[in-house]
């Protein structure tokens, strides 16, 4: 089978995906008792209300609607879907700088640990140890670092301490996968290199970093998830006004007039992250010839 | 910088007394003990003995991946390290072990780009070799489209991309099936032949480095040392060389070595030596 028809038929099962959904969605909206199902007391599945559950049909609607009430709005009255679509481009911003710090330091990191053996064993355990600090504690803190540091003409500004938070989601997967992926080459390889009198450069960009290929796509693609949800919980345990974090939490205290605006929010930050999922995956195929055994079709 | 004047006489490799021993747990285990053995400009000669004997490591060490406990190793007339990091050998090994992302024009080209030769140059002594060693219609293929023996093919193509004068080879026909192991035993003969490269040359299989050789090193286990050198002259190899009578002498003489004493003219034992070496050519399969 071909790549095309390969990608098309995917396509077409995401679609029925969506599909399915919309219609589970509808059926237990048309068909579930009002007050949610409970079971011993707890409700394990949503209520039904209109409040609760919108139909689809309202939530599309939402999209179109004028923003009025809580948000501001200045000069020509905007849609929700103009909000939604441009705090989305706001977060995903931030999120995008998040990611790109988080990765540089991730693979200098890995870098340090594969080249010191006692940088790995002194630092792992930290690394480890900083995805068990709640991001919720640690926002605060670093807008507080962050406040009013000026260096020369730079000023560092809100939107910074939200990206260092994303930074610190993403970091994690990307050195903790490519420290395996620059272990990854089989020993044949490595002493063929140093038979080749090879410097430690040398060896790293031709063998190592090529090797862990298989490695690092899916940490990066984990970095990207993480930077996007990242952002989102900073810009609110931050107060960082004009991403979609914000929104949510805006629409959310406007959610007794009208729910579906959540949904619409919920729906723009579900898209930021398939968004970042897919350029993720558009590196991956572009490195098509670094999988094991690709090159073999 | 001048390079160390280099004497016609140099011999490839010259070992001076050469031990190696491993620290264990309990006891160091001493892997080689005492090794002389100089191997001549173009001289062809295999290492054998039963596992264990340190053949390997010996080659290891003259390969410079390992350094000897005591001894002295010298190739092209240079100590170890330094003809390691002057490229003076090429090298290859039981696998093959190419770069999967690269095409085989690329892997043959990969020791040339470490040592920052000029991308021209570099494709066109890549196309020569990958003609010698018979894949010109693969060059643009990638290893894992390539059977073993043909991949071993393009290994012993990039050992000899920066023209050596010595290759050192571990077992690396040890994997293949016996009838492809005859071909690149032809082939490497041919190669070794038009290349005037000397070559030392690891394996289990007597027939292997009878054909092969100028002299077979035989050595035996704990501790692993020289138990003697059998000169090997069979004239120009061919196919028929394999049928000749010289060359079961030989096969013989090796064995006998093998075994430390004079094989009884039995049939039986030579038989049972051949089988277990069939099976663990099989066995590798």
């Amino acid at each position: 089978m071909n790549r095309a028809a390969r990608s098309a038929g995917r396509a077409v099962l995401v679609a029925l995906g969506l599909v399915a959904l919309a219609a589970i969605w509808e059926a237990y909206k048309s068909w579930g008792p009002d007050d949610g199902v409970k079971l011993f007391g707890a409700r394990v599945l949503p209520r039904t209300t209109d409040a609760a559950m919108p139909h689809l049909s309202t939530i599309w609607h939402a999209f179109g609607a004028n923003e009025v009430g809580g948000a501001i709005t200045f000069g020509p009255s905007k849609t929700v879907l103009d909000s939604v679509v441009d705090a989305a481009l706001h977060t995903l911003r931030w999120a995008a700088a998040g990611f790109a710090i988080g990765v540089v330091v991730g693979m200098l990191l890995a870098l340090l640990m594969d080249r010191l053996i006692i940088a790995e064993r002194a630092l792992m355990p930290y690394v480890v140890l900083s995805q068990t600090v709640p991001l919720i504690a640690l926002a605060p803190l670093v807008t507080k670092w962050g406040q009013g540091s000026k260096i020369g003409t730079f000023a560092w500004q809100p939107w910074m301490s939200v990206a260092v938070i994303a930074a610190y989601l993403a970091f994690f997967p990307v050195a903790v996968g490519l420290v395996r992926g620059l272990k990854s080459p089989s020993p044949v390889h490595a002493d063929y290199f140093r038979c080749s009198a090879a410097g430690w450069w040398n060896t790293l960009v031709r063998l190592k970093l090529p090797a862990s290929v298989p490695f690092l796509v899916p940490a990066l693609r984990l970095a990207a998830a993480g930077a996007v949800i990242g952002t989102i919980v900073a810009e609110i345990s931050t107060g960082l006004d004009g991403g979609i974090g914000r929104l949510i939490i805006t629409y959310s205290q406007q959610a007794t007039g009208d729910p579906s605006r959540v949904y619409a929010a919920v729906i723009g930050a579900a898209a930021l992250g398939l968004a970042a999922a897919a350029a993720v995956t558009a590196f991956d195929a572009a490195l098509w010839r670094y999988h094991r055994g690709a090159a073999a079709q | 910088m001048t390079e160390p004047q280099e004497t016609a006489a140099a011999a490839a490799v010259e070992l001076h007394g050469v031990s190696k021993t491993f620290p264990g747990r309990r006891d160091a285990v001493v892997a080689l003990q005492d090794i002389d053995l100089t191997v001549g400009p173009g001289e062809f000669v295999s290492l054998i003995g039963p596992s264990g004997c340190g053949k390997s490591t010996l080659l290891r060490i003259i390969a410079d991946l390992l350094s000897p406990t005591s001894g002295e190793v010298h190739v092209n007339g240079k100590p170890a390290r330094r003809a390691r990091l002057d490229q003076d050998y090429g090298i290859a090994f039981q696998q093959a072990g190419l770069l999967d992302w690269r095409t085989v024009l690329a892997n043959i080209e990969l020791p040339l780009e470490l040592h920052g030769v000029d991308r021209g140059q570099r494709k066109a002594r890549a196309l020569e070799l990958v003609e010698l060693v018979g894949l010109a219609d693969f060059a643009k293929h990638r290893p894992p489209q390539l059977s073993g023996g043909m991949q071993q093919r393009v290994a012993i193509a990039r050992a000899l991309a920066e023209s050596p004068t010595l290759l050192l080879m571990d077992e690396p026909f040890g994997a293949l099936d016996e009838m492809t192991r005859e071909h690149m035993q032809n082939e490497l003969v041919r190669i070794a032949g038009d290349t005037q490269a000397a070559v030392v040359f690891v394996t289990h299989s007597i027939p292997e480095a009878v054909f092969l050789s100028d002299r077979v090193v035989v050595m035996s286990p704990r501790p692993g040392r020289i138990a003697e050198i059998v000169p090997v002259s069979l004239g120009p190899r061919t196919d028929d060389t394999r049928e000749a009578p010289l060359f079961y002498a030989a096969i013989t003489q090796v064995r006998e070595a093998l075994r430390g004493r004079p094989v009884p003219e039995t049939v039986e034992v030579g038989v049972s030596i051949e089988q277990a070496d069939r099976e663990r050519a099989q066995g590798a399969l």
